[in-house]
């Protein structure tokens, strides 16, 4: 479960990013954040990966409680969170199937548990036949879908994408957007910021809206509707 | 750690080493150039460590026996004299050995060539374990009966300047060569740094994925640690190279040939370890250093 309360969040440079955030995301909901450049989504996801701290307030993500969270146990709470970018980040001279052990191997995991989970994620997203695949003989769709492929990989109980399709051409943004579907669908909580208003609108799901810091809109199947 | 992530750091710090083989040839050569410098030099101390001792052990005191002692009493006094502090042997020289050294040193002085053993005196030649305690063991040695108070000589001035020179040298030494050693840290955490920032993407998706600090430092531990015991090997054969050259040239010119050069047989394993030792902390400190900065994600 993800909760932030009273969430205040300023930059050293005085840029105040959150004003006052309060949001609650439970276990296994499918949630899109949206709003314009500068109204805090990529605060709220640095937030939310231990990335930066807050100024003011509460954030509880999985369990951890992120004010004052001890550095050591940064990584652990970003094992129960999947992070998905807008530029796929992955890494060009290693292959698919290489990429998903880079970072299997980057949490410990052991030889037979990466044999078993790496082609169990494959077949999920697709990709099982691309494995020896570089990134760069795939489309933008199918590295992103690697990409999803690697956020699923520690089996996390929470999948945060950041502009997931912003790179991708419609049909592929929707493609992309069913697979999370499926990913929420097996339990797995999917916070997707966007800006894609027609995409957005496609899913009957909840939409949060912010804007100077702040939750507008919160509330069910359409992107732009008043908060209830 | 576990066996597998062992290997797994291990086999990832040599595959960055030569996957990255440009840098890490950089960094090897950097390393290679510092350890030779301060190997080089290190000799140097070495050598001119080992005259200074040459020559301290050449700076004997003289201890004259009473005149009226028989040469049996006077060399009775061998005892008395080794059991003085300080001493590392005596030698004793009776009145016909001192005149023979004495017209040895003379020969074409007609004058000296008749003279009586009996206007000399017996004599010890008194080895010190340390000439820096030189006047307290002339002291002590004027002491002992038989010898007495004015009857040794002791060159207490050219002991002090032999100290002054001995401790002059190792300051500098120690000086230069930690001067040299952070030098070589600050290149070496430099070229690192450049290999580090081309994985910089590497570790912010290790950061993003949950890896704990210390699962990404390792390979570079490794990393830094194979470049550092390469650089080790290559700059102790290349230091053996050079030492052996410089001996020859010693040896082959007739000016300088009476300097004594400490062979390399008699030094190799310290140099070995000095070289393996500095070489892995300076590879292994450098990674540590670079990779400090990539961390704080």
């Amino acid at each position: 479960m993800i909760r932030l309360t009273d969430v205040v969040k300023e930059y050293p440079n005085g840029t105040h990013a959150l004003n006052g955030l309060t949001l609650e995301i439970q276990d296994g909901e499918f949630v899109f954040m949206v709003g314009p450049s500068g109204s805090g989504k990529s605060t709220v996801i640095k937030l939310l990966i231990g990335e930066v701290e807050p100024t003011e307030g509460k954030v509880v993500v999985n369990g951890f409680s992120l004010r004052n969270i001890r550095e050591r146990q940064i990584p652990y709470l970003r094992r129960t969170v999947g992070v998905i970018f807008q530029d796929f980040r992955l890494i060009e001279h290693k292959t698919v199937y290489d990429n998903m052990v880079f970072a299997m191997r980057a949490v410990g995991a052991g030889p037979k548990e990466i044999k078993k989970r790496i082609p169990y994620v494959l077949d999920l997203v697709g990709l099982e036949n691309k494995s020896r695949r570089l990134p760069s003989e795939l489309s933008g769709g199918e590295q992103q879908r690697v990409a999803i492929a690697r956020a699923l990989l520690n089996n996390p109980s929470t999948i945060i994408a950041d502009e997931p399709t912003g790179n991708l051409d419609p049909a592929r943004s929707l493609e992309i957007m069913r697979l999370l579907e499926r990913i929420n669908a097996l339990g797995t909580t999917v916070l997707v910021v966007t800006h894609e208003k027609d995409l957005v609108n496609r899913f009957d799901k909840r939409v949060v809206m912010l804007e100077r810091g702040r939750v507008v809109s919160d509330g069910k199947g359409y992107y732009g509707r008043r908060a209830q | 750690m576990s066996r597998h992530n062992f290997f797994y750091f291990a086999r990832e710090g040599a595959y960055n080493m030569f996957n990255h083989g440009f840098m890490s040839f950089a960094a090897i050569g950097v390393t290679v150039a510092c350890l030779l410098i301060m190997g080089t030099f290190t000799l140097v101390a070495v050598n001119a460590n080992a005259m200074l001792e040459d020559m301290e052990q050449k700076n004997q005191v003289l201890a004259f026996v009473d005149e009226n002692l028989t040469e049996e009493e006077a060399r009775a006094l061998a005892d008395d004299l080794e059991a003085v502090d300080n001493v590392r042997g005596v030698t004793f020289i009776s009145r016909e050995e001192a005149m023979e050294n004495f017209q040895s040193k003379y020969p074409d002085e007609e004058l000296y060539q008749d003279l009586e053993p009996e206007i000399f005196r017996h004599r010890y030649a008194i080895d010190l374990v340390d000439i820096g305690k030189m006047s307290e063991t002339k002291a002590k040695l004027e002491q002992v009966p038989g010898i007495g108070e004015g009857n040794v000589n002791a060159y207490e001035d050219e002991a002090a300047g032999f100290i002054t020179i001995r401790n002059v040298a190792g300051v500098v030494c120690i000086a230069l060569i930690s001067i040299l050693l952070l030098v070589s840290v600050f290149i070496i955490a430099n070229t690192i740094k450049l290999t580090t920032f081309d994985r910089r993407d590497e570790i912010a998706i290790m950061k993003m994925v949950g890896a704990t600090n210390g699962f990404i430092r390792w390979p570079f531990v490794y990393e830094g640690f194979l470049l550092g015991l390469f650089s080790a090997v290559i700059g102790f054969f290349l230091q053996w190279g050079l030492y052996e050259m410089v001996t020859r040239s010693v040896d082959a010119n007739d000016t300088i040939r009476l300097i004594r050069i400490v062979p390399f047989g008699d030094m190799w394993v310290y140099v070995a370890g000095i070289f393996l030792g500095v070489g892995m902390l300076i590879g292994v400190g450098g990674s540590l250093s670079a990779i400090r900065k990539f961390l704080q994600v």
